[in-house]
């Protein structure tokens, strides 16, 4: 065996072992807060496959998802028009940056006292978290493209519309898929202390409430469950952008 | 003669970029808080949950004499800034082992990717159970939060050195160590800087976060008290005192950039990392 082909079966070996570890020190675990990680997986199997999946996981994603979405639908035209427009963008830029440095948890009592506590509350609170880094890379994508693409535009007289379609949105649109992959992860991450603070129902809501009974291995089977949506998420994601983006990375890789 | 000068640089001045720039950035400010001030005022917005901007910031002035703030803003930046310490120190170490080392990279980085997506907000559960609801639990959750960003920034770094700086090094036989301290490192300043700025709002909001959640002593925890309590102006002056905290530390962090990377083309440019 070549070194190359060692160092891939350590690359694929090493994430087994660690669960393989995981599961022998836990397996004789007589600490409370520390369950064998095969009772964490059959608690895992009773509780999310499939039977809290309509009450809890479907109402947390469609949350999620929903906020996530808007903050695309609103990012990308207004990060598009204040980074075409400099007189907008340097009148703006002292409010962006600093709603944009409030710490996102800091908003979600401004969001109960505004919104009280229902689905609106997390949406909206998702949709002010996600939507910034996708407002601040489509400004910076923006401001990137080539000047000489937008005057050919310009000189063949294309029109505005068709400009900001096929010049400027593929030209920013690597950078938009770098700020998009920060607010889904955000979002997650939203949608779990959005549940904590204010909610009866919903995974976050599910592990406080484990964890406040003392079910710790049904606390453990929604942090595993976390973990996984989050593992997910952004293999889906990636998967997504390579698609999208595939012109871009042929491009360069053309170019070197 | 001499007097025409004043007038002269006082113009130019007036038309430098800097000057006007800063001008239109005040004006959109005042309008955007006029605005709000005035959906108030009319009743666009209700008064009762949502009071004048104008005394929520009386209200933040007039805690700026308060111990009440200030101890909170103490707890807030104390979490922040152990988190913060802790986090660098390990992910810089860790980076500097796995990117300088095939076969660790190999056996960690699928580990790695499993373990960065998951929201660290699923550990508050855990943490609350083990390490109780104070400083401790705080500082776990911001420094597991803030090691990713830089963990990878230093990873990508070191292993993105530039080929040929690391052949002419070893072709004037270098000791290892001194091609690490003197080629490699600093190639991987310019990424390991980002991740820094990046690890420093992670544990920010992170601290937040433990504050407000598990209810440790901070700036998270006197906002949600403000809002149990129905003090919607006392909330917002926190919400907006917690702001300025963040942009604070923000400009800190972009300055040092600035400072670290002096040598380094994107900050040469005028204008090249914002």
């Amino acid at each position: 065996m070549n070194r190359r082909s060692v160092l891939l079966t350590l690359q694929i070996a090493a994430p087994i072992l660690v669960l393989l570890g995981w599961a022998l020190w836990s397996a004789g675990s007589t600490n409370i807060f520390y369950p064998p990680l095969t009772k964490i997986l059959s608690v895992f199997r009773d509780t999310w496959v499939f039977d809290r999946v309509g009450s809890d996981v479907v109402p947390s994603l469609t949350n999620m998802l929903a906020g996530f979405a808007l903050s695309i639908v609103i990012g990308v035209p207004l990060g598009i028009l204040i980074g075409l427009v400099r007189t907008l963008r340097t009148a703006l830029a002292p409010i962006i940056e600093f709603v944009r440095a409030i710490p996102p948890p800091a908003l979600i009592p401004f969001g109960i006292v505004v919104l009280g506590v229902g689905t609106g509350m997390k949406v909206f609170i998702i949709l002010m978290v996600g939507v910034f880094p996708v407002l601040m890379h489509t400004i910076d994508g923006v401001r990137g493209v080539d000047p000489g693409l937008l005057d050919s535009a310009r000189a063949y007289r294309v029109s505005r519309r068709d400009r900001m379609l096929h010049v400027v949105l593929p030209a920013a649109a690597p950078q938009i898929f770098a700020g998009m992959r920060i607010s889904l992860s955000l979002s997650l991450i939203l949608m779990v202390i959005s549940e904590m603070v204010a909610s009866t129902r919903g995974i976050g809501y599910f592990i406080l409430q484990a964890q406040r009974t003392f079910a710790i291995p049904e606390m453990w089977s929604g942090m595993v469950l976390l973990g996984i949506l989050g593992y997910l998420f952004n293999l889906a994601f990636g998967t997504i952008e390579r698609r999208a983006l595939r012109w871009h990375h042929g491009a360069r890789k053309g170019a070197s | 003669m001499s007097t025409s000068i004043i007038p002269g640089t006082r113009r130019r001045l007036l038309r430098s970029p800097k000057f006007t720039d800063g001008l239109l950035g005040a004006a959109g400010l005042v309008t955007v808080l006029a605005v709000l001030e005035f959906s108030t005022i009319v009743g666009l917005l209700p008064e009762k949950t949502f009071p004048r901007v104008s005394a929520d910031l009386r209200e933040l002035a007039g805690m700026a004499g308060a111990a009440e703030l200030w101890t909170a803003v103490g707890h807030t930046l104390q979490g922040w800034a152990i988190s913060f310490a802790l986090a660098t120190v390990i992910a810089v170490l860790l980076g500097i082992a796995v990117g300088s080392n095939a076969v660790l990279y190999a056996a960690t980085s699928a580990v790695i990717e499993f373990l960065r997506p998951i929201p660290s907000v699923a550990l508050i559960p855990l943490v609350v159970l083990v390490l109780g609801t104070g400083l401790q639990s705080k500082v776990f959750l911001a420094t597991f939060a803030a090691t990713w960003p830089v963990l990878v920034a230093t990873i990508y770094g070191m292993r993105d050195v530039e080929p040929v700086a690391l052949e002419t090094a070893r072709s004037f036989r270098a000791r290892p160590r001194d091609t690490l301290l003197s080629v490699v490192l600093p190639g991987a300043v310019p990424y390991i800087a980002p991740g820094l700025r990046v690890a420093s709002t992670t544990a920010l909001i992170l601290c937040v976060t433990a504050e407000l959640v598990i209810g440790a002593p901070g700036l998270g925890q006197s906002i949600t008290v403000a809002q149990a309590g129905g003090q919607y102006q006392l909330m917002y002056a926190f919400i907006i005192a917690t702001g300025l905290l963040g942009v604070l530390l923000n400009l800190l962090f972009v300055a040092l950039e600035k400072r670290l990377l002096r040598w380094h083309p994107s900050q040469r440019s005028q204008g090249g990392v914002q």
